[in-house]
């Protein structure tokens, strides 16, 4: 039982109209995970939560959960609940009201409600807010008096459709580093959407890239960054520079021929003559006069620029593409114009396309 | 900041104020003259308690309010019910409907009223308050109908969604969610209508029967053999209701302003 996904998406395809906006996605979700959809606008992430929660309806596909069917499930029906993106609080009804709406909709009793309203309202630190109008709240307010009035009913499952995104970015973190303490607290399963990959990264223990209604890679934050699959996945999140090439000899570090010119080799063994795009992020990348692991990678400075904790390098390759390098280092030993050997450990880079 | 107005523009904004009351106030005056004819012969109630003693003017009175009241709420039931189905669904012919929908309200109400007229009596029903709450009932829809939907327009679907995500049902949710915001909207509609029904003269002279007739049409009947006073004392009642009606009604309004105001400043 341990391994039942609290929640499977089958093959899911949404149309509206002409427009395919789920292309056959297919996720298995464990029980307390914080899985974040992670995506530009459009890729299709809020029409994936509404469909979770029963607000739309697929075209294809399943959705199951604890392996129960529940595709056909009106929502209010469904042991899912969501923190909606502009939090939806009821205007007409104050904070107990708001919370408290569905346990009246399943006449618990007067004492059990009070009861409930006021652990929540404990949980997310706004002890004594019961009569305040939402109008009388302030954006941080709002979005925990949403985040416990979806947590009233214990759901299986909470769904977050961008909470954060109307908030400052003071606020923003302060909210995520609660969020994700509430999550650890209480083990419900977090579905989180976002289009803010540091939200994603420092929040999720898995990542769902979304691209254009499919998933490009799913997992842990590290395995995204560091290790991205896809061309997508890498420059999406973080700064990473793409180089292609052919493949000369394959080995245990195969030897790649930059189109810009130059050697490198990657961590892997693909056969010669295919072409490879790598992906290596600007944070690992090293230039000095003198090249390391093999590589030969000429390129010469074209401007350093300092931007506070860390310096930020581009360097031009023969081939005239520019590759962004970030040095903890403020100071560089290299002036502007100095020819250099670009390298990097070839663990740290990734191979996100071969053909 | 506004920029206070100078003595000729204040001067300029009573004097229009004045024309526009003149007729009214004299009207007023006139209604408390002992006699019966325009030259001023002193103080009296005598029109006043002739007005309530009336039989013929208390019946059309009544008539009136039951005719409002009931073509009022059926025009909130059914303005209310077509603004929100028109707001749940989505068909070609949409924007076809609503603009007919609205039409009896730009029509020339005499031919509104020959439509009725001649409507009713193909149909062989006799005129009587019936025919008056259809007529009227069809009229006062579009102002319920208008008010509603712009409401509807601007009211954010999640609030509905919400309240389905929290377990409530699609029903428990309309009467939960969506009625409690529109009825400001239902309202300011229903009011307009009851306005529009109250005073209407020209649709209810052709729908009406004997037995039913209106307030405005005994006003207008009464007319006809000259002004009497008692009519002018009949009007300052009205003035007096329809004052009262739009001081309660901005009392109503400030009030929630100040609410919201304190509202605001809570933050």
């Amino acid at each position: 039982m341990e391994n039942q996904p609290v929640l499977r998406l089958d093959d899911i395809y949404k149309d509206f109209g002409e427009t395919k906006v789920l292309k056959g996605i297919s996720l298995d979700i464990l029980p307390g995970e914080f899985i974040t959809l992670l995506g530009p606008s459009g890729c299709g992430k809020t029409t994936t939560l509404r469909i979770i929660a029963g607000l739309e309806t697929a075209t294809r596909g399943r959705v199951l959960i604890d392996g129960q069917d529940v595709s056909s499930l009106p929502p209010e029906k469904r042991p899912v609940n969501t923190v909606f993106q502009n939090y939806a609080l009821f205007p007409h009804m104050n904070v107990y009201n708001n919370i408290a709406y569905a346990l009246t909709l399943r006449r618990e009793k007067k004492e059990v409600i009070r009861e409930k309203v006021t652990r929540l309202l404990e949980l997310v630190q706004l002890p004594g807010f019961e009569k305040r109008m939402p109008s009388q709240l302030s954006g941080g307010q709002r979005q925990r008096v949403a985040i416990a009035r979806a947590l009233v009913l214990e759901p299986k499952i909470l769904l977050l459709d961008e909470p954060l995104g109307a908030l400052d970015l003071q606020l923003r973190r302060q909210m995520q580093v609660e969020l994700k303490t509430l999550q650890e607290k209480l083990k419900t399963t977090f579905i989180y959407i976002t289009h803010d990959q540091e939200e994603a990264l420092n929040m999720s223990t898995r990542i769902a890239v979304m691209n254009e209604g499919h998933f490009e890679q799913v997992g842990t934050p590290e395995e995204i960054y560091e290790h991205p699959v896809t061309r997508f996945a890498a420059s999406f999140i973080g700064q990473a520079n793409i180089l292609e090439g052919v493949v000369e000899e394959k080995g245990e570090k195969s030897r790649v021929k930059l189109d810009q010119g130059g050697v490198i080799y990657v961590n892997e063994q693909i056969d010669a003559g295919v072409r490879v795009a790598v992906s290596v992020r600007a944070e690992r990348i090293d230039y000095a006069a003198a090249s390391g692991f093999g590589f030969q990678v000429p390129g010469v400075i074209e401007r350093h620029s300092y931007i506070g904790g860390v310096l930020r390098t581009t360097i031009k390759l023969t081939g005239g593409q520019e590759i962004l390098i970030t040095g903890a280092n403020p100071i560089s030993d290299y002036p502007d114009g100095a020819a250099i050997q670009v390298f990097w450990d070839p663990n740290t880079a990734a191979v996100v396309e071969r053909s | 900041m506004k920029r206070k107005a100078g003595w000729a523009s204040q001067l300029y904004i009573w004097l229009v104020l004045f024309v526009m009351y003149l007729p009214m106030i004299v009207v007023v005056i006139y209604s408390f003259n002992s006699s019966r004819y325009s030259n001023w012969e002193g103080f009296s109630w005598t029109w006043y308690e002739r007005l309530f003693s009336d039989r013929d003017i208390m019946q059309t009175l009544k008539n009136s309010l039951v005719l409002a009241f009931f073509s009022c709420s059926l025009a909130i039931l059914l303005g209310t019910m077509g603004a929100v189905g028109m707001a749940r669904s989505r068909f070609r012919t949409q924007g076809l409907l609503e603009n007919v929908s609205l039409m009896p309200m730009m029509l020339p109400e005499i031919i509104l009223g020959m439509a009725y007229m001649a409507l009713f009596s193909l149909s062989n029903i006799p005129f009587s308050m019936l025919t008056l709450i259809i007529a009227h009932t069809t009229f006062c829809i579009p102002y319920v109908y208008v008010n509603v939907q712009s409401r509807l327009v601007g009211l954010d679907p999640a609030y509905v969604e919400a309240a389905r995500d929290l377990g409530a049902t699609q029903s428990r949710a309309f009467y939960d969610i969506t009625l409690p915001l529109i009825a400001p909207a239902v309202l300011n509609g229903a009011l307009l209508a009851f306005a529009m029904s109250m005073d209407d003269v020209v649709i209810s002279f052709f729908v009406a029967g004997t037995r039913s007739q209106t307030l405005p049409i005994q006003v207008y009947s009464m007319l006809k053999s000259g002004v009497t006073p008692e009519i002018n004392a009949l009007c300052t009642l009205m003035l007096l209701a329809v004052f009262m009606a739009i001081a309660l009604f901005s009392l109503f309004r400030a009030l929630i302003k100040q609410r919201r105001r304190r509202q605001e400043e809570g933050r």
